[in-house]
């Protein structure tokens, strides 16, 4: 199963090598990864997906713990969350399906944020799902450039 | 008042209560090497750094204390990694340091330099590069702090030229900051240990399974007093060796797969099967679907990562061995286990160790029988890997901890010799064998010179068999008896290789002289060889096949 991870870290030289050193070592996968400061300088936030059996995830959050930089780790899965990536692709646009992309664009809530002769920029943000469903309808347009940030996400406050 | 870096490093290492360290100098770590000439810490120059650290390694199993090493920058630092992932595999406190080019030239292949910071990520606890010589104290306390609690394991420090020259008025140590070293799951240990106490009290068939932990922890008194209070069998894996007084009537020795055949058949039929400081390595278990089928699991760990990693964990308990065993203790009514203790006792009886002693040629198991007999038992034994090593392991029983050096989880030839030189400097009044392979001994044999310079006065049984025998056994039994590249041809002349080097050697080719040779050996007063000319294809057993349950072994005369 799919799990979605986040680790406060020490914002200091060399942790994200350790992270990446400790997957590689035991044969964990990780299937995105992003990082950033948290509103506290000296930590930063991590958010790893990352799949496996139960003792498999078991493992990878205790193995995690075991790094003198790891501050916290703690399992959305577990709980309730909500999680965002974002996605920039260049699709190539001619005059045929400019106005299709433009469309596509919309129904996803995406933005163009760059346009020339013959290709547009769109910028989306989402869940993961919706990001892939939407890459999914423009390939048959030609995608020539894709960058995506991994996701980011947070449990969901108490109500 | 200002100080150098180097000025630091030494003066803080014997704040930490350093008094030796192991090395080899080079052209970046030549201030750190000026501040030793004046110090009162003991240098001890190796003759390569392989055999610093695994000195210091031997000198921290034995002491319980870190061991201390260091090297240059490049080759040097590199030289450290094998001992590195050795102590970081076996749980043993050290801490390396590593001279590094100075930090204006990082990065542009300087002469000499590695990124060592970066090579060691994965075989080390935690590891360091000090870029300020202001952070210097500060990562040296926190080494030690790192090196030493939970879970010990190796630190590397790398230090660049530039760094240790340097001068600060920061050189004064000050509380750490650091999250704590190990954290205990969300478990109430009060319930856990009530729980386990349940168990314990309505188990039929109890053994204790102890590893190296217990010895980390100090744990032999709560846990003989454990065994003997519930009348709990103890078997110990190869690390945990010494913890519980393998003379006692109720050790079963080593169990896994070249354990007791009554260990491992303890463990099969045990309904509880109580983990102390012990990580359920393939080496123990053989096939983990058939290890301790009919039992319950107690699991007493420091590190939460080890709890059910291998196999799944009915009671665990994250903490000290030490802590634990003794609160258990308490909850405890003493408790007999006629029925069970007595199919011990007919396994005991059905399945000793034992080796075909006809013929006239040395057995290696005689020899280590006999230095067994001549010590008393009370040597510190370090040996080698391969066959020596479980022959030491089945043959020499040892009554208390701290007393067996052997590289368990990276099964490091080599590690041995300098090891039992770094665990004689820990402990001067013990004698200490390194019982080794002819294989092995020659994979850091140069460090006869280190003895031979500091009157170190180890002694060195190697048990020649021409032969990297236990890959040889292992050809014999699952290959065909296809010897590629095992045969070590026209074995060299140790006898003169030791004089050589300025120790004393001996050559045994004649089991009545064996005993006579021990005894020359530990009245001489320098370090001493003994070559003992062995059976060449003796082959250890019992022996369970890779992938086997650990009740199926392989006994004398199979396999051939
Ligand atoms: C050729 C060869 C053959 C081998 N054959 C065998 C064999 O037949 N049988 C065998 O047993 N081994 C054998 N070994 C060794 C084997 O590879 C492992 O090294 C060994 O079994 C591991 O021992 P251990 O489980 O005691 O763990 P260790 O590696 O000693 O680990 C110690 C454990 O204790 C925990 N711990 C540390 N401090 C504390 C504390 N204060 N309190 C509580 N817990 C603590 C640690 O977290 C860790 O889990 C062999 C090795 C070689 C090279
Ligand atoms: C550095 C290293 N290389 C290779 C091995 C694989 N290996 C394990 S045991 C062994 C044979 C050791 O031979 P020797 O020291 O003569 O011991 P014996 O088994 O003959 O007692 C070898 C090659 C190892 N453990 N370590
Ligand atoms: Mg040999």
């Amino acid at each position: 199963m799919r799990h979605t991870i986040t680790v406060l870290v020490e914002n200091k030289f060399g942790v994200l090598a350790r992270i990446s050193s400790l997957f590689s070592a035991r044969g964990f996968n990780i299937e995105s990864l992003s990082v950033g400061e948290t509103i506290d300088p000296t930590i930063s936030r991590m958010t790893l997906v990352t799949s496996g059996d139960d003792q498999i995830i078991e493992q990878v959050i205790k193995q995690l713990r075991r790094l003198i930089d790891v501050i916290k780790v703690s399992d959305l899965s577990d709980m309730e969350y909500v999680e965002r990536e974002m996605v920039l692709l260049k699709v190539s646009a001619d005059s045929q399906n400019r106005a299709e992309i433009l469309r596509i664009c919309d129904i996803f809530r995406g933005k163009i944020i760059d346009v020339s002769p013959k290709t547009l920029t769109l910028e989306v943000t989402g869940v993961q799902d919706k990001i892939s469903a939407m890459i999914g309808l423009l390939k048959p347009m030609g995608i020539i450039e894709i960058a995506r940030t991994g996701k980011v996400a947070m449990s969901r406050a108490k109500k | 008042m200002k100080k150098s870096g180097a000025k630091i490093f030494v003066d803080t290492l014997i704040e930490h209560g350093v008094d030796t360290i192991f090395g080899f100098p080079g052209g970046a770590v030549l201030p750190i090497y000026d501040q030793l000439y004046q110090s009162p810490v003991r240098h001890i120059l190796t003759r390569h750094e392989q055999g610093a650290i695994h000195a210091a390694d031997g000198y921290a199993r034995v002491t319980g204390k870190a061991g201390i090493c260091i090297a240059t920058s490049g080759p040097g630092a590199t030289n450290l990694v094998t001992g590195l992932a050795n102590a970081f595999m076996d749980s043993v406190p050290l801490i390396a340091f590593s001279g590094q080019v100075p930090t204006s030239m990082i990065g542009n292949d300087s002469f000499q330099e590695a990124d060592i910071y970066g090579i060691t990520i994965p075989v080390t606890k935690y590891n360091y590069l000090v870029k300020d010589v202001n952070n210097l104290r500060r990562v040296l306390d926190e080494a030690f702090h790192i090196a030493r609690t939970g879970r010990p394991g190796p630190v590397l420090i790398d230090i660049p030229k530039d760094v240790q020259i340097k001068e600060t008025e920061f050189w004064e140590g000050k509380e750490i900051d650091l999250p704590p070293n190990h954290r205990a799951d969300d478990l109430d240990i009060q319930k856990q240990i009530k729980r386990a106490a349940e168990a314990i009290r309505n188990a039929k068939r109890p053994v204790l399974y102890v590893g190296g932990g217990a010895i980390i922890s100090g744990a032999s008194e709560p846990l003989k007093k454990l065994a003997e209070k519930a009348s709990i069998p103890v078997t110990t894996t190869l690390m945990g060796k010494g913890s519980f007084p393998e003379t006692h009537p109720l050790s079963l020795g080593m169990l896994g797969m070249h354990g007791t055949k009554y260990a491992n058949y303890a463990v099969t039929e045990a309904d509880l099967l109580i983990a102390i400081g012990a990580r359920f390595d393939d080496r123990v278990t053989g096939d983990i679907k058939r290890f301790a089928p009919n039992a319950g699991i107690i699991h007493i760990d420091i590190d939460p990562a080890e709890i059910s990693k291998i196999i799944k964990v009915d009671i665990p308990m994250v903490g000290d061995a030490n802590d634990i065993l003794s609160a258990l203790c308490k909850m405890l009514e003493s408790k007999r286990h006629p029925e069970w203790l007595d199919k011990i006792a007919e396994w005991k009886r059905d399945y000793p160790l034992s080796y075909d002693k006809s013929g006239n040629e040395i057995k290696p198991q005689y020899v280590v029988e006999k230095i067994y007999e001549v010590t008393k038992g009370d040597a510190i034994i370090a040996t080698e890997v391969g066959q020596n090593q479980m022959w030491a392991a089945q043959y020499y029983l040892l009554d208390r901890p701290r007393s067996f050096v052997s590289s368990g989880g990276l099964g490091t030839m080599g590690f041995g010799f300098p090891a039992s030189i770094g665990a004689k400097v820990g402990c001067p009044d013990r004698v200490v064998f390194d019982i080794a392979g002819d294989g092995s001994f020659q994979m850091t044999i140069q460090e006869l010179a280190t003895a031979v310079q500091d009157g170190i006065n180890v002694k060195i049984a190697i048990l020649n068999n021409g032969y990297l025998g236990m890959v040889r056994q292992w050809q014999e039994i699952f290959f065909g008896r296809r010897y590629s590249s095992t045969c070590l041809g026209k074995s060299p002349d140790f006898v003169a290789i030791a004089k050589g080097y300025g120790a004393e050697g001996i050559r045994v080719t004649k089991p009545e002289d064996v005993e006579p040779a021990i005894k020359q050996a530990l009245q001489t007063d320098k370090p001493v060889v003994i070559d003992f000319c062995v059976s060449p294809e003796e082959n250890v057993f019992p022996m369970v096949p890779p992938g086997e349950a650990i009740d199926k072994m392989l006994d004398q005369g199979s396999g051939k």
